[in-house]
């Protein structure tokens, strides 16, 4: 099993601290996972996206240009990635602020309502995690056993409080998540 | 069981370097690199490890501030970007001139100039050819994981310490800011100055009454003493050129094309080989470890086998001229590059080997 | 019967009132006679011998005149880049806390090509003792303007002078470093006459008392003459520099300690 996965939307709405939980997620599961993050002026409220690969066996490129899963929290990114998605692969995405839907007819989409829902809940903040949730949801490829050692990882001690938040988002956001266009 | 983290490339390092008994770290913040220094004084401070981490005004007080400490015995070290390792030449021609140990990290970045902050590979030749004055070479360690970002920092020292001699870490942008699962050892201790005199009597730890005094000077204004001066300098390059070649080659053994690369680059060829390999093509990957002493002899004997060779890396064709001085003509050597911190995708460099070699 | 010693009489052992350290070393010096290096150099090997602290020095030498400081130096040292000198210390002292450790510099290593160095190390409050000889001079290149060469000095490269509308004044570079609250202890001397060369001996000592003590970085400037790179016989330079460098570079100290 190798998956490889784009998460791409603004700086600030948690895409490569969501790429960091999945990917130590998948660490603390015994797979092997790379990061790769986009870095520099993007990162200060420009556009952000970083390449998540889990894999059974070592990985080769952690740099790539199509992905098993495209995760896009807005417009810009949906152009940009939606054709870097794997003929049959999987795209999510959260219909917040997009105008130009996704149309392609040879991979599966779904949406989630993450920033919407998360706002009405009081957990804005997290919003990452609804859309965690619903990837998780589609490709089980992490027990939630590990999830949760994977946000015990990745949030610092003093911030362990928050991990039962963090997990109610993920599971809420399995809750949410909606086909859009399944392939046959 | 080893201890296991999530770590950035610039953090591995750091980790490392306190890891391997490193004595004292100096630098000055640049991206993509600043995590090195971050992390050192968030996690080596004095009171816990004894390291010694100091932000310096300058990259060019840095790479002194290393002279001073590796001229009296210690194991130290400095990490910058493109821009801060053009300021140290000076300092690194003056340690090679008086065969000084350090560990040296350059997590590259484009140029030229201010160039970007994106990775690249553009900085291979002032690394192996010799950046600073003077006839000299580094020992240039070429990590193409967050794991050997970790490991090269022992092994560096250990390379410089059995050779008298500089290791650079010719890193980049992207090793040094993804994170990959990397496996930690348990630290190795740092030398006692009662240590440091025993095993390195060359330096300047204080005259003694038991021995003449220890000067640490790169000046001589003899010409035939100078002469001699660098012929040993050389006949230690060459002994490195014999032992201390590394490699790493993936799907070589029945490969009719190779492809050449180190570090990100390689990472990326890795997975081409593998889409290559999908659609039946026989092709390989040789990756050089040591890009100073360079496996020329490795190259050599696999230009008997394969019909031609990729270089790729992210420059505009550097490492590509040593792999043609290594092939000498025997097959062709084409070389592909993307340039300004843009990173070749996988399908893109088999496109290139195809195109050159298959479909020409 | 007059009390004239013979020879003999003068070299026996209980006649001796006055010995070379034997911190220097036999190597002849390669400065020009006239010239204060000797004597500098004489007296940081006197009172680091008087400290016993030779097994605990390392020296640092910088590019210039005094570039082979460690031909003459029985003790440890290093040779730094030009103008490195204080930054080769500092990862000396943060490496060995508890060993003396000293440059040696002169004015176009410390304040021209150095300034940046001189000033942070300054800054950081290095425990180390910095020897700077000011002779407003490049001396060992063949005498070009220096940045504390004096305003219509003539040198190889202001042969007309030095015009400070287009090479600027004389840097005070000690009186600036006295101004950070890094420095402990800063003074300028000279060594032109043997009371002047008691004072600096007694500015040395200071240094290095300090430096055991932690006390900060202490600076000791050493205004000195270059006959040669004047191109005046030694006594006209010294007439000279107590005329014309002494008003620009008054002797004294210029930051005392607060102990």
């Amino acid at each position: 099993m190798t998956e490889e996965i784009i998460i791409a939307g603004f700086g600030g709405q948690g895409v490569l601290s969501m790429g960091k939980i999945l990917a130590y997620s998948g660490m603390m599961q015994d797979k092997e996972v790379s990061w790769f993050p986009s870095y520099g002026p993007e990162m200060r409220g420009g556009t952000a996206n970083v390449t998540v690969i889990i894999s059974d066996e070592r990985i080769s490129s952690p740099i790539l240009n199509k992905f098993d899963t495209a995760i896009i929290l807005n417009q810009q990114s949906m152009d940009k990635f939606e054709s870097s998605v794997k003929p049959g692969g999987l795209l999510i995405y959260d219909p917040n602020g997009i105008v130009h839907h996704p149309t392609r007819t040879d991979i599966n989409i779904y949406t989630i309502d993450a920033a919407d829902e998360a706002a009405k809940l009081g957990l804005a903040k997290i919003f990452n995690m609804f859309v965690l949730g619903a990837f998780l949801k589609i490709k089980p490829l992490i027990d939630d056993e590990y999830v949760h050692k994977g946000l015990e990882k990745s949030l610092p001690l003093r911030r362990h409080n928050l991990i039962p938040e963090n997990e109610k988002a993920i599971a809420k956001g399995k809750e949410l998540v909606t086909e859009r266009f399944v392939l046959n | 069981m080893k201890e296991i983290r999530l770590m950035k490339g610039n953090e591995a390092i750091a980790e490392g370097v306190i890891r391997a008994g490193c004595d004292g770290y100096f630098g000055y913040p640049i991206t993509p690199q600043s995590e090195v220094l971050e992390y050192l004084m968030a996690t080596a401070t004095e009171q816990r490890t004894g390291m010694v981490t100091l932000q310096a005004e300058s990259e060019i007080a840095s790479i002194h501030m290393v002279y001073g400490g590796a001229a009296a015995g210690k194991r130290v070290m400095t990490s910058s970007s493109s821009p801060g390792i053009s300021l140290m030449q000076e300092g690194i021609s003056f340690m090679a001139g008086t065969e000084l140990p350090c560990l040296l990290l350059n997590v590259v970045r484009g140029g030229p100039g201010l160039g970007t902050i994106q990775p690249s590979q553009s900085d291979y030749f002032q690394s192996v050819k010799g950046g600073g004055h003077g006839d000299y070479k580094m020992i240039v360690l070429a990590p193409a994981s967050v794991q050997e970002m970790y490991d090269f920092a022992k092994l560096g020292f250990e390379l410089a310490f059995k050779h008298r001699i500089q290791v650079m870490v010719l890193s980049d942008g992207a090793i040094g800011q993804m994170m990959e699962k990397v496996e930690l050892d348990d630290a190795v201790p740092r030398w006692s100055d009662e240590e440091i005199v025993k095993l390195h009597p060359w330096a300047t730890t204080g005259k003694t009454p038991d021995r003449e005094r220890n000067i640490i000077t790169s000046l001589d204004l003899n010409p035939v003493k100078q002469e001699i001066i660098n012929q040993n300098l050389q006949k230690k390059f060459r002994h490195i050129e014999e032992t201390e070649v590394r490699f790493e080659e993936f799907m070589c053994d029945d490969a009719e094309y190779l492809f050449v690369a180190y570090g990100s680059s390689a990472r990326v060829c890795q997975k081409a080989v593998a889409i290559g390999r999908e659609k039946g093509i026989k092709v390989g990957l040789l990756r050089p470890i040591t890009l100073f002493p360079f496996p020329s002899k490795e190259l050599a004997r696999l230009a008997k086998q394969v019909k031609g060779m990729q270089a790729i890396e992210m420059s505009a064709g550097q490492m590509v001229e040593d792999v043609r001085l290594a092939v000498n003509g025997a097959v062709p050597v084409e070389h592909y590059g993307r340039l300004g911190g843009i990173i070749p995708a996988p399908d893109e460099v088999l496109h290139v080997l195809e195109q050159n070699f298959i479909h020409s | 019967m007059n009390d004239i010693l013979t020879r003999e009489e003068i070299i026996a052992p209980e006649n001796i009132v006055y010995e070379r350290t034997c911190l220097l070393t036999d190597c002849a010096l390669s400065y020009c006679p006239g010239c204060g290096h000797g004597t500098a150099h004489r007296l940081i090997m006197e009172t680091i011998e008087e400290m016993n602290i030779q097994s605990e020095t390392i020296g640092v030498a910088p590019v210039g005149c005094s570039v082979l400081a460690y031909e003459f130096m029985d003790i440890d040292m290093q040779q730094a880049a030009h103008g490195r000198a204080p930054a080769v210390a500092t990862g000396i002292k943060r490496l060995y806390p508890n060993k003396f450790v000293f440059t040696y510099q002169g004015d176009g290593d410390l304040a021209a090509i150095g300034t940046g160095e001189t000033l942070h190390t300054c800054n950081r409050g290095e425990n180390i003792a910095i020897f700077f000889v000011n002779n407003g001079i490049y001396g060992m290149t063949g005498g070009q303007m220096a940045p504390t060469t004096l305003p219509g000095m003539k040198t190889a490269t202001s042969p007309f002078g030095r015009d400070t509308a287009s090479m600027g004044y004389p840097l005070k570079i000690t009186e600036l470093v006295a101004q950070l609250p890094g420095t402990f202890y800063v003074t300028r001397q000279s060594v032109h006459t043997p009371a002047n060369v008691r004072k600096t001996k007694k500015a040395i000592e200071k240094a290095f008392e300090y430096q055991k003590l932690n006390r900060g970085l202490c600076f000791v400037e050493i205004v000195s003459n270059c006959n040669s790179g004047w191109k005046m016989t030694p006594q006209e330079s010294n007439d000279w520099m107590e005329a014309n460098m002494f008003p620009t570079y008054p002797l004294g100290d210029i930051k005392l300690p607060k102990l």
